[in-house]
């Protein structure tokens, strides 16, 4: 039950400056797969590459080496476009050889332009189609109820445009209804979406009092503060009268100045000048230390 | 085969056994939820009208009310049998796979989930609740997903073999089931299998390739034509995908000439997959009966097959002129 200790054996916890400089790497190779494969999604692979740093380093349990681990946490990645950071993480976790991200989007690759469960072991299951994650990600904190596994958690990845799916709503209602306290749910609020602002696009806003209003606990955080993002990961764990979303504030484009804040940048790769200076800027954490290899 | 291992002996309207094929697959559910604890069952708010109340009596910790949501309802089912839950998710047909059709193919058809999709209410046959909810284009919506098997019991007996079966199935899988009363003209001891097709009464001139409640409608048809002269083949399709190939194939090499029948849209349903397999294979002469690119309407389900040329007098008359067309009586 809920307060006994879980098994995190199989866990390689990072320390917070382990874990930021993770998430440095993490969109590094983000950049140089985008890049690589000539397509493909910048801006919210590198927003969300601090929460993929801590999921993978530091709060799921898991086991590379053992993808289907039985008592793995289980990760819904609802916004599948967002994938590339998925990737990344699980390569630097050891899930598969890192220069296999350079096969993302390329025909016979298991790195599918969105993710396919089939395909590529570690993934839990197909997505892209938005706003379908939490649902499934419902069936499976419900059948763990069932089954009176209070060990797993799942955890569900979901971005902030992909919330006009009605799809989403339904699945929070139930959620709720269920109180389905195994689960915790991330919101990528960066703001944008494929056409614009999502508040010019379709409104989001009130969005904490919505979930609220829908009978969930909202942690609002920071999403680029590593120590924020444990942080509310162990306040999730906690709760267990509703179910949580940790809205997750973050910038679209993180890490690489000329993509930060623009929506343009939703949808489309760096070419390999723009790559170069994206790199650069990651190397040296924006100017502030001078690069290893420029 | 011959039919009478297959269909009861006495097909007559006064003397043959009526229940709703949902009614079969309710009784299957139970039996399958008995055999094996990980059947889970899900229904969006309309739990008697699809007969999973019986399973929801026995069983009310497997299953799962997800309200007016069919998004949700596949797509929690498909992260249940993600957990090793074989799902069975139910609503009406016009709703599932008809509202939640992207999510079946994403996270159940692609994604390979073990999900049972039921759709109740489908066909003319629904009545008269009207177009909106006679479901008449789900047979080409899940036949054209891969990975898919597609289901159509020929009545209540059937329905609970079926679903017996796709339970003890690894792949996912769309059973379709009517609302009406319908003849029950197999028995327990006819055989059902994932994989066939069935000659129900063997003939030489003509090939009628029926699915569903249809087939009742036509084995009487294929009475009043043996009559007539016409010695008339009826090959039964429970299972429309994957198609039993070979025993369509083997009737129409044999008589020639065919004729589908079904409760739902010709173009995509079973007479699209026959069209396809006989073009590609064996191109003989065929005609389609069936909903021929129109929605339904409010009536009776008798007046609604009567109307739609799908009643036993109507399809005898139709291989008539079709018979006569083709220069072959």
């Amino acid at each position: 039950m809920v307060g006994k200790k879980a098994d995190r054996t199989k866990l390689n916890k990072l320390t917070l400056p382990q874990l930021e400089a993770m998430a440095s790497t993490l969109r590094q190779d983000i950049i140089k797969m985008l890049e690589e494969a000539g397509n493909g999604h910048s801006a919210g692979p590198l927003g969300l590459s601090d929460i993929f740093a801590a999921l993978y380093f530091h709060v799921l349990k898991h086991d590379p080496k053992n993808p289907g681990w039985e008592e793995r946490d289980l990760l819904i990645l609802s916004n599948g476009h967002c994938v590339p950071v998925r990737y990344a993480a699980m390569a630097n976790a050891g899930y598969f050889p890192k220069k296999e991200l350079m096969t993302l989007r390329k025909l016979g690759s298991r790195l599918q332009g969105h993710p396919e469960r089939t395909k590529l072991p570690g993934l839990e299951t197909t997505s892209g189609p938005l706003g379908s994650g939490l649902s499934q990600a419902a069936g499976m904190a419900l059948s763990l109820k069932m089954d009176q596994n209070h060990n797993r958690w799942v955890y569900c990845v979901m971005g902030d445009g992909e919330l006009d799916e009605g799809n989403n709503w339904e699945a929070a209602m139930f959620v709720a209804k269920n109180k389905l306290y195994n689960l915790t749910a991330f919101i990528d609020r960066n703001n944008i979406q494929i056409d614009g602002p999502t508040e010019s696009v379709m409104p989001l806003e009130d969005l904490k009092a919505k979930w609220e209003a829908f009978g969930w606990h909202v942690i609002e955080i920071d999403g680029h503060n590593m120590e924020s993002i444990v942080d509310a990961c162990s306040m999730a764990r906690a709760i267990v009268e509703k179910p949580v979303v940790i809205i997750a504030h973050t910038i679209p484009g993180k890490g690489v100045p000329f993509m930060e804040y623009d929506f343009h940048w939703h949808g489309a790769p760096p070419d390999s000048q723009q790559a170069k200076e994206a790199l650069n800027k990651l190397r040296t954490l924006g100017g502030k230390i001078s690069g290893e290899h420029e | 085969m011959s039919g009478g291992t297959y269909i009861v002996g006495d097909l007559s309207e006064d003397k043959i056994e009526m229940e709703p094929t949902r009614e079969g697959f309710g009784r299957g559910l139970v039996e399958a939820g008995r055999r094996n604890g990980n059947i889970v069952a899900l229904c969006a708010d309309l739990t008697a009208s699809t007969k999973m109340d019986m399973f929801a009596k026995e069983f009310p910790e497997r299953f799962v009310q997800i309200g007016v949501a069919e998004q949700n309802l596949v797509t929690v089912a498909s992260g249940m049998a993600a957990m090793g839950k074989i799902p069975f998710a139910s609503s009406y047909a016009a709703f599932n796979p008809g509202r939640n059709w992207e999510q079946i193919r994403t996270t159940i058809a692609l994604n390979d989930q073990p999900v049972k999709i039921v759709g109740s209410h489908a066909g003319l046959i629904t009545g008269p609740d009207g177009a909106t909810h006679q479901m008449l284009e789900d047979i080409a919506l899940m036949r054209a997903l891969p990975n898919m098997v597609v289901v159509v019991p020929g009545d209540s007996i059937e329905a609970e073999k079926a679903t017996l079966a796709l339970a003890e199935d690894p792949r996912p899988a769309y059973l379709r089931l009517a609302r009406d009363k319908t003849p029950v003209f197999t028995s327990q001891r006819s055989p059902f299998s994932l994989k066939r097709a069935y000659v129900l009464t063997p003939g030489k001139d003509l090939t009628i390739v029926s699915t569903g409640t249809m087939t009742y409608h036509a084995l009487t048809a294929a009475e009043k034509l043996y009559k007539d002269g016409i010695d008339t083949e009826v090959v039964h399709v429970p299972v429309i995908k994957p198609l039993d190939a070979v025993t369509i194939l083997q009737s129409a090499q044999k008589t020639g000439i065919v004729v589908t029948i079904e409760e739902g849209q010709i173009n995509g349903g079973l007479g699209g997959a026959v069209s396809e397999l006989l073009g590609e294979n064996h191109p003989v002469p065929i005609k389609r009966l069936g909903v021929n690119d129109r929605f339904g309407e409010s009536g009776t389900p008798a007046e609604l097959l009567d109307k739609f040329g799908l009643t036993a007098k109507h399809i005898a008359k139709s291989v008539h002129a079709f018979l006569t067309e083709q220069g072959r009586q």
